[in-house]
């Protein structure tokens, strides 16, 4: 198990630096000054010598590479290109209010979508199956923004039940501003994860092990959640663990939309900068928790399954 | 292998009872045949140039003259949503037979090459798969700048792993295929192995989930653009439009909901038809339940 | 011979089944998977069931716990056990008879358990019906784990079933089933998925514990070599029918129906010229969709004659006592 968890994690290490270096080679093979891209045409001349030297852009190339990855190391990921503020500071300051929302979407969603495929599953061919199935394909095909575009069209402009603007102050008025943007990112997996469970249950509904135990007539209710939904929901933690991804993807959005704070909005802003440390700071530690967040989900799932443990 | 030894009804058959007995796939079939139509005939079937200004009054709810109203400097959203359309096509169209391309040749380079290519090779997929394609794309918006072409390599390097690993796997199962083992004992060269064997085999498996790949597609084109980060305005990109709705948000709804409903509409189209074509070309892959 | 027919005949029976039928529904048609059988199963002893696969020996089991697939339902007959009748009863009728007075082991040992539970809370889930602490709980799994003669038991209690061979989950299943203290066990094919080695073993526990603790078995089985070894009384199915039913002594030393003697015929074990080939019965199963008229066994028998064709026969009483559905045993027949 230990030995595992160790591999795992130096194979994810590994790919976060592969990552990494896709990106910071890009910045190479495009033509042109390296310096002069990241800052765009409005830098000055004293800007660029500046920004070349604090990058290290006029050492050779695998030597930068290895600049780069030595100070990763040591928590350094360079310098705000206007501000001269350690990048690493900026982005850990907005991290917390992505992770809340990814959270709490993360959340919601699975305990919806477990509910609702579990409940198709044991009424499947009933209208209320059917019913959850179009649902379900409906949510999937709405993008997160545009998802997010209608709840503040439907919930904010027309109702005014929520606010659409900003992260709140103080606990409640935070929760209030949480609501419609973590529903936004999060109501497409509840299609996802419900899908999934659903199809899984049926699966595991016919195995050898629920018929004995009915043999042993044992209630349904305890079949159903020790012996059939224990298993079914595997899956979907596997499915969650990969999703971690695209609802970075969609936090950028809802971020923007809903004017929040966060790792989505800084990214947005320091492209239109042309921050290019900034950018390459941000991307490195969503790509990190994206892959610990895989980690993770490989983790709970041999928690929850035996035989999964006995692999590692 | 073993289908083609029993009597096999014929494609258009099989297509025909699919569709006739799935009626979302149908309607699959037919949304994309609509959007596509129009995305083909858009400068011949827009009703009003779709970048002119004021050829309405602004922000107006739909009427007769402008099917989905017009908005915030009076242009009319109907023309700017098929035009838009128009792009969308444009943008998957060329990403997805760029990344099918890409993903064929490593595929097959990993499949064929040393084992420590295939590593590598597997280790940048990885790598290129653990980015979010949007947080991606705004790092390449970074370097390159926001164009119609950075849109189209952003999601073409993000397609890029999923069809290359497709082609690996069912490469490196025929590589020691017993008949392709005697085929190459009597001489016949690897490529034309190649394209004789592998080539109709992955071909299905890769069209169907192109199929069912270009709502993302479509999706990171009209986020990016919404973003201000993919298509520039006045190009009537749907991102575009909705970018525009969503600052006027509070005057108009009618931007946002007509620069939304192609991408939903899209969306369903595309799934239902790559759900069908999977029917059609590769009933082992339908999954029970 | 005929005196142990006859007593087991006069006492009144655990389970008696009388003119079950069970259809199954398929999209191509109504299969008649089990057509008009009777049976009884005596008080404390071992009743074999056997006939090759699709015959509907299976069928018959699951019929009697009723845990019979969604598709297929009771046509006709009745399933007696003290005042209920099986071949009728409510989901909640069964919830109280299953694991108190009915359990069942299951063929493949590998799938049988949970895989994502401990042995030991399986084994304390089936007794949820008990008014006794957790700890007596698990004291009582213990003791039925050393019953079935698992080593170190009260270990195996956090053991997850895949840490187990085939052989040790039988004998899980097993306990798990006698804890429940049924009167009546059905075993279906319990050791057809262990190696030759265990699954004599698993007989004898079987015979020895059946004889401990004096409960009804009906055992399933198309290797008649077991069936002889444990059985007290044994019915041959074909094509959904009983064709043969008596003791084990009688059918296996003077088997009546022509179907029963091939059976015989084909059993490795009791071959004595070395062939290059086992024998086998030419011939299929008939559709079951539409049961042929008169004797069913008519197609693949070396004895069927025009009678066969036009007449269904009953359950003649034959030579030793048991009963058969044969023309050959009709008495009638002989006077002529």
């Amino acid at each position: 198990m230990l030995f595992y968890t160790a591999q795992r994690l130096v194979l994810s290490v590994v790919i976060v630096m592969v990552a990494v270096s896709i990106l910071t080679l890009m910045l190479h093979v495009v033509p042109g000054d390296p310096a002069v891209m990241i800052l765009g045409p409005r830098a000055t001349p004293e800007l660029i010598e500046r920004t070349r030297e604090a990058m290290g852009l006029d050492r050779p190339l695998p030597v930068q590479v290895a600049m780069f990855f030595a100070n990763i190391l040591r928590g350094d990921l360079g310098q705000d290109v206007f501000t001269g503020r350690a990048v690493s500071q900026i982005v850990l300051e907005q991290l917390p209010y992505t992770m809340i929302l990814i959270s709490v979407a993360i959340l919601w969603s699975a305990a919806c979508g477990i509910a609702l495929g579990a409940y198709s599953a044991l009424r499947r061919n009933t209208w209320l199956d059917t019913l959850s199935g179009v649902v379900s394909v409906g949510t999937i095909s709405i993008p997160a923004f545009v998802m997010a575009l209608y709840s503040v069209l439907i919930f904010a402009v027309w109702l005014g039940w929520l606010p659409a603007i900003g992260a709140g102050d103080g606990f409640w008025d935070g929760i209030t501003h949480l609501i419609l943007p973590a529903f936004a990112i999060g109501v497409a997996w509840v299609g996802y994860v419900s899908r999934i469970v659903r199809a899984s249950m049926l699966e595991v509904m016919t195995q050898p092990h629920v018929r004995m135990a009915r043999a042993f007539g044992l209630p349904e209710r305890r079949i159903t959640r020790s012996h059939i939904l224990k298993i079914a929901v595997l899956p979907a933690v596997t499915l969650i663990g990969t999703g971690v991804a695209h609802l970075f993807s969609a936090a950028v959005f809802v971020e923007v939309i809903f004017a929040r704070p966060g790792i989505g909005a800084l990214l947005v802003g320091a492209v239109n900068e042309r921050n290019y440390p900034i950018v390459l700071g941000a991307v490195l530690i969503t790509t990190g928790i994206i892959v610990l967040a895989t980690l993770i989900s490989d983790l709970v799932v041999a928690l929850l399954d035996p035989r999964q443990r006995e692999e590692f | 292998m073993t289908d083609a030894a029993l009597p096999e009804p014929t494609l258009l058959a099989r297509s025909l009872r699919v569709l006739s007995g799935n009626r979302t796939g149908a309607l699959g079939f037919v949304l994309v045949a609509l959007i596509v139509g129009s995305a083909i005939l858009a400068p011949w079937i827009v009703p009003y140039d779709p970048a002119a200004i004021m050829v309405g009054p602004r922000m107006a709810p739909p009427s007769a003259e402008h099917w989905l109203g017009t908005d915030n400097i009076g242009r009319d959203i109907f023309s700017r949503v098929i035009a838009g359309g128009r792009i969308a096509m444009l943008v998957a169209a060329a990403s997805l037979s760029a990344a099918l391309t890409a993903g064929l040749a490593l595929g097959l380079v990993a499949g064929l090459g040393p084992r420590w290519l295939d590593n590598l090779l597997l280790l940048i997929l990885d790598a290129l798969r653990s980015f979010p394609v949007i947080v991606f794309g705004l790092a390449v918006v970074t370097i390159l700048g926001p164009s119609l072409f950075t849109v189209v390599l952003v999601v073409t390097i993000t397609s890029v792993p999923i069809y290359a690993r497709i082609v690996r796997t069912q490469t490196l199962a025929l590589k020691n295929a017993e008949f392709i083992l005697a085929e190459r004992a009597m001489g016949v060269g690897m490529p034309r192995l190649l394209f004789i064997h592998v080539l109709p085999n992955v071909l299905g498996p890769l069209l169907i989930l192109a199929s069912m790949d270009v709502p993302l597609v479509i999706a990171t084109e009209a986020g990016l653009s919404f973003l201000g980060m993919g298509v520039r305005p006045p190009t009537p990109s749907w991102g575009v439009i909705l970018n525009d709705g969503y600052n006027f948000i509070r005057n108009s709804p009618w931007p946002v909901i007509g620069g939304s409903v192609p991408i939903i509409l899209v969306t369903l189209g595309f799934t239902f038809m790559g759900e069908a074509l999977r029917d059609i070309f590769d009933p082992k892959l339908r999954k029970g339940g | 011979m005929a005196t142990h027919a006859t007593a087991t005949a006069t006492e009144e029976p655990l389970v008696a089944v009388e003119g079950l039928s069970v259809d199954f529904d398929t999209p191509r048609g109504t299969i008649q998977a089990l057509r008009d059988i009777d049976l009884t199963v005596p008080k404390g002893k071992v009743l074999g069931i056997v006939g090759e696969s699709g015959c509907g020996k299976s069928t018959l089991a699951y019929s009697l716990i009723g845990l019979l697939a969604e598709n297929a339902r009771v046509a006709g007959g009745a399933i007696r056990m003290g005042e209920h009748d099986l071949a009728r009863l409510g989901a909640a009728g069964w919830r109280d008879l299953r694991g108190t007075r009915v359990a069942m082991i299951f063929q493949d040992p590998m799938t049988a358990l949970n895989p994502v539970t401990t042995i030991g809370q399986q084994m304390l889930d089936i007794q949820y019906r008990d008014r006794i602490s957790r700890s007596e709980k698990r004291a009582r799994a213990v003791e039925f784990l050393e019953q079935v003669q698992i080593p170190d038991a009260a270990s195996k209690l956090d053991a997850y079933p895949h840490q187990l061979s085939g052989g040790m989950r039988q004998r899980v299943c097993i306990a798990m089933a006698l804890l429940t203290q049924p009167d009546l066990l059905i075993a279906d094919e319990p050791t057809t998925a262990l190696d030759a080695t265990l699954e004599m073993q698993i007989v004898a526990l079987l015979r020895e514990l059946q004889q401990k603790f004096g409960c009804s078995v009906v055992f399933v089985s198309h290797h008649l070599g077991t069936v002889a070894e444990l059985c007290d009384d044994v019915a041959v199915m074909y094509a959904g029918e009983v064709v043969e039913r008596g003791s084990a002594r009688s059918l296996f030393h003077d088997p009546q129906h022509p179907y029963t003697q091939a059976l015989l015929d084909c059993d490795p074990a009791r071959i004595k010229i070395a062939t290059r080939t086992l024998p086998t019965i030419p011939g299929t199963l008939p559709d079951l969709r539409q049961p042929p008229r008169g004797c069913a066994f008519r197609a693949r028998c070396p004895h069927a004659w025009g009678r066969c064709e036009r007449e269904h026969p009953p359950l003649y009483p034959g030579a030793a006592g048991q009963r058969v559905r044969c023309h050959l045993s009709d008495p009638a027949e002989d006077a002529a």
